[in-house]
């Protein structure tokens, strides 16, 4: 949007701009849709005007009154219990690592639980994010250990040492791999003979384009997500596929991640995020 | 969400019969439908662009055979230019005349560097070549360890002068810098090369750390380790699953490290994987391997005409 006048040419750079955020055709052609009958309606011809209900009618599909809050404290007489999921590499141990770092500032005792037992050095990977942050990792020795017998694990000694929260890291896989998701809906499930889990958390990559719906969507059947964490947004990517995912699934994005270091993490901003894809 | 490229396309047409010329009209509402199911399948929206002018130009031209139906006719035009912009210029390694050959891994986090640096040499190594893998990520925690373990995996011997980023001894900065600065990337690759003269492997392959296009000071740390050791092959591995952000990502590294090749990664997965036509078709350069899967033998040369249906779904 960098002319004055609203011609074709004007109108195809709103939808360029749309598309370039990984919003998807659908979303952009009802957005596209909206904002040229509004314009017909009211008779607006100045640019800003126009861009200003662009950034309207994206941050109500953002749908800002979401709450986004996550479960971080005791519940009852038990630690809050955070379950993190995803597709390969998306920066799930990252994110544990980073949130562990949150809790520790706001003086919650928090323990972490290496359920990815199959990549290589997934558990040293997240101890020595343990360690940056100060926070101990329940782990197995070996390789390629039952990922449900480490969760439990952790959970069991988290609620013997009464912790605040525990916060389970789990191997990334691909949603369409069934032997894969069928073992992390056991982790929940075996997680969940001696406690509820609060909060199942999917991180989803930026950089990713229309296949996170999908991943979103099996995910969630398999293991009832309660939020995203939106990660690597310090990059060029705007995470647009997320609009989509809040949309049809109702699962709110919670946090985003903006960085490699520990204080990388912050609370999803609506605003910020429209404005990083609309001004 | 949409019907197959295909099916669409025989809706369109299902009025058209017989011999002739497409009309504008046709290709027209065509294109649209093209122009769609690209987006849809993550193909960078530049390429997209150049791909549906391409398509109009020879769909109108077209004279419309007895044989085909015209939406078989379009499809066929469609899938040719695909497996052209894919397969422009099919090739594998590139081996030095002088050994060792010397391989570069580049890419964004968590694209699949590390492990495809197993796959590759365990690649190599079943061919008869003897490589060695050089751990030069010192900043994603602990990624020395993790080579060493694919390395071990895929019985092939890894360097690691550095233990990198381990064991959370910068537990104290509370600056939140990130991961940076736990040893000297350029000096382990150097001296990477140096150990596989001495030690006569004919291969080495340099395993990098993950990094963003924007990322000016890292981006150049990769130029300074090609600068260092000229490698024969950097190849740029891309995770399928990239959607619009693979336009400035191809463009950053392809400028930053100057990459001779792509690896496509988690092709396992079911995403369509527009990016490799946004990356063969912006770059220009080829896409060698499919990475397949977690383990070490989840590797295959990369097949075109296979690509060019998964994309459009046909
Ligand atoms: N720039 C940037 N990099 C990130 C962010 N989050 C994670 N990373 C990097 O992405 C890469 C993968 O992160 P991991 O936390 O290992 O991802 P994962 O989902 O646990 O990966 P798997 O367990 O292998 O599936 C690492 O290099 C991280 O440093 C982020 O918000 N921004
Ligand atoms: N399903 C599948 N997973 C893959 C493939 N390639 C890599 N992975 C997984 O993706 C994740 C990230 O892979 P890595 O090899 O650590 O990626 P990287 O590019 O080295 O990551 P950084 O060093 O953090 O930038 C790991 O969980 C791998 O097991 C693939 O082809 N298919
Ligand atoms: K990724
Ligand atoms: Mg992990
Ligand atoms: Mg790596």
């Amino acid at each position: 949007l960098s002319r004055g006048k609203l011609d074709e040419e004007t109108w195809e750079e709103v939808e360029d701009t749309l598309i370039s955020s990984d919003l998807g055709v659908e979303a952009t052609m009802e957005l596209v849709e909206s904002l040229r009958t509004r314009v017909k309606v009211d008779g607006a011809t100045d640019e800003a005007t126009v861009r200003g209900w662009l950034r309207e009618d994206l941050l109500a599909l953002v749908q800002p009154d979401m709450d986004r809050r996550i479960t971080s404290t005791r519940v009852g007489d038990r630690p809050a219990v955070i379950l993190v999921v995803g597709v390969n590499g998306t920066g799930k141990t990252t994110t544990v690592g980073k949130l562990a770092r949150v809790l520790v500032a706001e003086d919650r005792e928090v323990l972490l639980g290496a359920a990815d037992t199959f990549r290589a050095a997934a558990a040293d990977q997240l101890e020595t994010w343990g360690a940056r942050v100060g926070v101990p990792t329940v782990r197995s020795e070996k390789d390629g250990a039952d990922p449900a017998a480490v969760a439990f694990d952790a959970v069991k000694a988290g609620i013997e040492e009464e912790v605040d929260v525990v916060i389970i890291d789990t191997a990334g896989r691909l949603h369409n791999k069934v032997g894969l998701m069928d073992e992390l809906g056991k982790v929940k499930r075996v997680i969940e003979k001696q406690s509820e889990i609060d909060e199942v958390l999917l991180v989803l990559d930026a950089t990713t384009g229309q296949n996170g719906l999908q991943q979103a969507k099996v995910f969630s059947e398999a293991v009832d997500v309660t939020g995203i964490v939106l990660t690597k947004l310090d990059g060029t990517a705007k995470g647009g596929i997320v609009v989509a995912v809040q949309r049809q699934l109702g699962v709110p994005v919670k946090l985003v991640g903006l960085g490699e270091g520990p204080d990388d993490l912050a609370p999803f901003d609506p605003e910020a995020f429209v404005d990083a894809i609309v001004m | 969400m949409f019907a197959s490229l295909s099916d669409r396309l025989t809706a369109t047409f299902k009025n058209l019969r017989g011999k002739g010329r497409l009309s504008e009209s046709d290709v027209n509402s065509t294109i649209r439908d093209i122009r769609l199911a690209l987006l849809d399948a993550d193909v960078a929206l530049p390429v997209v662009k150049r791909f549906t002018s391409s398509v109009r130009e020879r769909a109108l031209g077209a004279e419309v055979s007895q044989a085909l139906n015209p939406a078989q006719q379009v499809v066929k035009i469609v899938q040719e230019e695909l497996v052209a912009i894919l397969g422009g210029q099919t090739r594998t390694i590139r081996f030095a005349k002088q050994p060792p050959t010397v391989i570069m891994l580049a890419g964004l986090q968590g694209s699949g560097k590390t492990t495809f640096a197993g796959k590759l040499g365990k690649w190599l190594k079943d061919q008869g070549h003897t490589p060695l893998l050089v751990a030069a990520d010192l900043q994603r925690p602990n990624a020395v360890t993790q080579l060493e373990v694919v390395g071990e995996r895929a019985g092939i011997p890894v360097f690691a002068p550095e233990r990198g980023n381990m064991g959370g001894h910068d537990a104290v900065l509370g600056s939140g810098e990130g991961t940076r600065s736990f040893g000297d990337p350029v000096a382990v690759s150097q001296m990477g090369i140096e150990q596989a003269r001495a030690k006569q492997y004919d291969v080495v392959i340099v395993d990098t750390a993950g990094r963003l296009a924007v990322d000016a000071n890292l981006m150049q740390q990769a130029s300074d380790i090609r600068t260092a050791i000229s490698p024969d092959e950097v190849l740029f591995v891309l995770d399928a699953m990239i959607g619009q952000a693979a336009v400035e990502t191809a463009q950053a590294f392809h400028e930053g490290v100057a990459f001779t090749g792509v690896v496509l990664s988690k092709l396992d997965g079911d995403a369509r994987g527009g990016a490799a036509l946004s990356v063969a078709e912006l770059t220009g350069e080829p896409i060698m391997f499919a990475s397949t899967g977690e383990k070490v033998t989840d590797v295959e040369v990369f097949h075109p005409d296979r690509m060019a249906s998964r994309i459009l779904d046909m």
